[in-house]
């Protein structure tokens, strides 16, 4: 199971807080626990506001009900799990968008793959056509996936290509469009005018589209994130994020300050850059990972 | 969710107010804002701790103590301790050895390593080297045509690698540039993490086989509290003698830069500003400490004009506004200054807090264009002389332009408006009046 190298890396923030906490010994007076749980939150990109939060659903807890009380405040946060929606029936259609470098590419080759794994025959929309061999990269994916590809030429119009694959999927009978768009940074408005553009051509391409508009964020990103969040909710109506990269050393805690700042549940999880490497989001396995190891500290 | 420092400072100051000189406890308080802006910059957790305790003896001494306006004698005290740690000054790159030189290129997978290498060959040719790239990474799909795409663009050759192996890929790249007599050689290696073992090896091989003139890690200026353990991993494992941050015409407040100077201790040397081969700048300590305390890039804005008004006398310009003579020519020069800046709302949005703002007030970037086609097919003769605008000429400059004799009386409008301002202004001193603002659409 890819959970478990996934709680293999998050080992270390628990250890990292095991050791700060085992370095307290028993006995640790309350305050210096709730600083040490604040110090790992803090150090996962969690922000100021959710940590403070956590921290004061523990401030009034006896000692023995702190992990319950911290695995609710974290759950909270978290939200319950979200399915990925797809189309009540016929074509589903999924747009991913982020900032430059979030993983975008990856993960559309990624989603393929788990599509065709459900049986389902997927079209992907090259319409990331600014960046050098953007076109080329995702080709590949599409080959190690086994889906077909739209390509536009380079400079045209995204939107064009991303309505052209619509149309061919719904040709060819496909259950699974993936539009994979250009990275874009979320303080340049007229990228994100690009944007809004592509996300209204699925919709004349198909009423109902897009089912998902996925926002990639790099599991590395810090506070920043939530204004990324803010910036492409603007341009298109987000459905979800795609955590990446938590096969490095970042725990991906921004998300939490996101979800937290405008409900924006996490669906995926990127873990590594083979096609394989993908998981659903589970909120339960996130914030157990995240706990600390209560049996460390003092008054238990 | 967080004001600027200065604002957070002045509030916390004003409770204090009307309770006579200020007391060490105060002096506390404002650390814990000064901590709070640090973390939510995404300043390391140790990092922004030591630097809250550094500076706490400083602000304990008088000039604090006894300001009318400690709120700004304190966002002195931490622009300044800021400025010192992101290494004081403007660094420029070195190479040690002779040629060729090697400079190795490291990071995390989307950090911005190609783009930089292109970046990079781009100055290095302008700087009359003559430089090579080298492309080693064999990992990510399309990432050697990625590199000889861009190579193309900016006219420097590119050394595709013939092996899978990306040691030889790097050898081979510094054979060939002693063979063809080019001076710098770039290498451009795969993104990896720090915790894949088998990839910091690999990286390490490479390093020991072309024994690098200079190691560059590249950074992404949004990167949280996991910049410091990054840095710290390549400066262990490979060596880094300096740092590159990317993205950085972003909105992050980059607080990684200083988790990054912690870790290595090196100088970080340029900041990467955008996608294209051009958009690279020195990095300036400086502006990144009033970017981390949320100041805003204004040192940028104002250079980046600066740049794009080269060419133009500004000089006999100001001269020609203060006596109330601006042309029509004037304007149309100014126009083409803003369009060469980049877009409007793109430069607001350097401004942390500023772009959203903008995006509600709509900058009309058509607006611009629009004006332009219009002066751009009058004669020169009715630019100098807009008296000569009757009807028809105007219905002339409407179809020639592509737009309406509505947009040609706009444009006229907007301009009277700007000659008033200029005579109102004649015998002042100061500033060249602006642009009246742009109409909203
Ligand atoms: N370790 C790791 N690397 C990843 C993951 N997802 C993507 N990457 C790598 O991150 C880099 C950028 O990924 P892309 O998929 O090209 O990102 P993108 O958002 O499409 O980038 P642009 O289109 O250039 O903006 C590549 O080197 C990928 O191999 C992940 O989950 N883990
Ligand atoms: N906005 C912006 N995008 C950048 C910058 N540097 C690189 N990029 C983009 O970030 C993405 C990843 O860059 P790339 O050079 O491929 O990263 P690498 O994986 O480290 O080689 C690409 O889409 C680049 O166009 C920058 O300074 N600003
Ligand atoms: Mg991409
Ligand atoms: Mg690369």
């Amino acid at each position: 199971m890819i959970w478990d190298r996934w709680r293999k890396g998050l080992e270390r923030t628990r250890n990292a807080l095991g050791s700060r906490l085992r370095g307290l010994g028993r006995g640790a007076e309350r305050e210096e626990v709730l600083d040490a749980v604040e110090e790992a939150l803090l150090l996962a990109d969690c922000g100021l506001k959710v940590a403070a939060d956590v921290r004061r659903a523990l401030e009034r807890r006896a000692p023995e009900d702190m992990p319950q009380a911290f695995a609710e405040a974290m759950m909270r946060i978290a939200g319950p799990q979200e399915p990925l929606r797809w189309a009540e029936d016929g074509l589903t259609v999924w747009l991913l968008v982020g900032v430059n470098g979030a993983g975008k590419t990856t993960t559309a080759g990624k989603l393929a793959m788990m599509a065709k794994a459900m049986g389902k025959s997927v079209v992907i929309a090259a319409a990331d056509t600014y960046r050098a061999a953007a076109t080329a990269q995702i080709a590949v994916w599409a080959e190690r996936a086994g889906a077909e590809i739209v390509r536009g030429a380079e400079r045209q119009d995204p939107a064009s290509v991303a309505y052209q694959a619509i149309e061919r999927g719904k040709a060819k009978g496909a259950g699974l469009v993936l539009v994979d768009t250009a990275g874009r940074l979320h303080n340049r408005q007229g990228l994100l005018d690009e944007l809004g553009k592509i996300a209204r051509a699925t919709a004349r391409a198909l009423p109902g589209a897009p089912h998902e508009v996925l926002l990639v964020v790099d599991g590395a990103t810090g506070q920043n994130a939530v204004a990324q969040a803010q910036g492409f909710m603007g341009a298109a109506p987000l459905t979800g994020i795609c955590v990446t990269k938590l096969d490095g050393a970042a725990k991906g805690g921004s998300l939490l300050a996101v979800r937290e700042a405008l409900s924006l549940p996490v669906k995926l999880v990127g873990l590594g850059e083979g096609i394989e490497d993908l998981v659903v989001f589970s909120p339960e396995e996130y914030v157990q990972a995240m706990a600390p190891n209560w049996a460390e500290i003092g008054g238990r | 969710m967080f004001e600027q420092l200065q604002e957070r400072l002045r509030q916390t100051f004003d409770r204090l107010r009307g309770r006579g000189k200020l007391t060490p406890d105060d002096i506390k308080k404002a650390l814990r804002e000064v901590r709070i802006a640090l973390l939510d910059a995404d300043v390391h957790f140790a990092v922004a701790r030591d630097f809250v305790a550094q500076l706490e003896p400083k602000l304990l001494g008088e000039d604090v103590m006894s300001s009318l306006t400690p709120g700004q004698t304190v966002v002195k005290h931490v622009h300044d301790a800021l400025r010192a740690l992101l290494g004081g000054d403007v660094q420029p790159l070195r190479l040690r050895g002779k040629a060729p030189h090697a400079v190795l290129l490291l990071g995390l997978q989307g950090a911005g390593k190609t783009t930089f290498a292109a970046k990079l060959a781009l100055r290095m040719k302008q700087e009359q080297h003559w430089p090579l790239l080298v492309a080693c990474d064999l990992k990510r799909p399309a990432a050697i045509e990625q590199l000889a795409v861009l190579g193309e663009r900016i006219g420097v050759p590119v050394q595709r690698p013939e092996t899978s192996d990306p040691v030889r890929a790097a050898r081979a790249g510094m054979d060939r540039a002693r063979r063809d007599g080019q001076d710098i050689v770039l290498i451009d290696t795969a993104g990896r993490q720090e915790v894949d073992q088998e990839l910091m090896a690999e990286l390490q091989a490479i390093h020991r086989a072309i024994d690098p003139a200079a190691t560059i890690l590249v950074l992404d200026a949004m990167t949280g509290q996991a910049a410091l353990g990054t840095a710290e991993a390549f400066a262990r494992d490979v060596g880094v003698d300096g740092v590159v941050l990317s993205k950085v015409d972003g909105d992050a407040r980059g607080g990684a830069a200083l988790s990054v100077r912690a870790a290595t201790g090196k100088p970080i040397l340029f900041a990467s500003t955008g996608e294209r081969p051009e958009q690279l700048e020195p990095f300036s300590p400086d502006r990144m400490a009033q970017r981390i305390l949320g100041m805003g890039d204004v040192m940028g804005l104002i250079e980046r004009a600066q740049a794009h008004t080269e060419g133009v006398d500004a000089r006999e310009m100001e001269q020609r506004l203060f006596k109330g003579q601006v042309t029509l020519d004037d304007l149309m020069a100014q126009l083409q200054t803003v369009r060469k800046m980049g877009s409007v709302r793109e430069i607001l949005g350097m401004i942390p807090g500023v772009g959203r703002k903008v995006k509600e007030q709509n900058v009309d970037e058509k607006q611009i264009g629009r004006n332009l086609a219009v002066l751009q097919s009058m004669t020169r003769q009715e630019r100098r002389d807009p008296r000569l605008l009757d009807a028809s000429r105007r219905r002339r400059i409407a179809k020639g332009s592509g737009t309406s004799v509505a947009d040609v009386n706009r444009m006229l409008r907007q301009f009277e408006e700007m000659r008033r301002m200029a005579k109102a202004m004649k015998g002042m001193r100061g500033k060249m009046p602006q642009m009246p603002p742009l109409e909203r659409r």
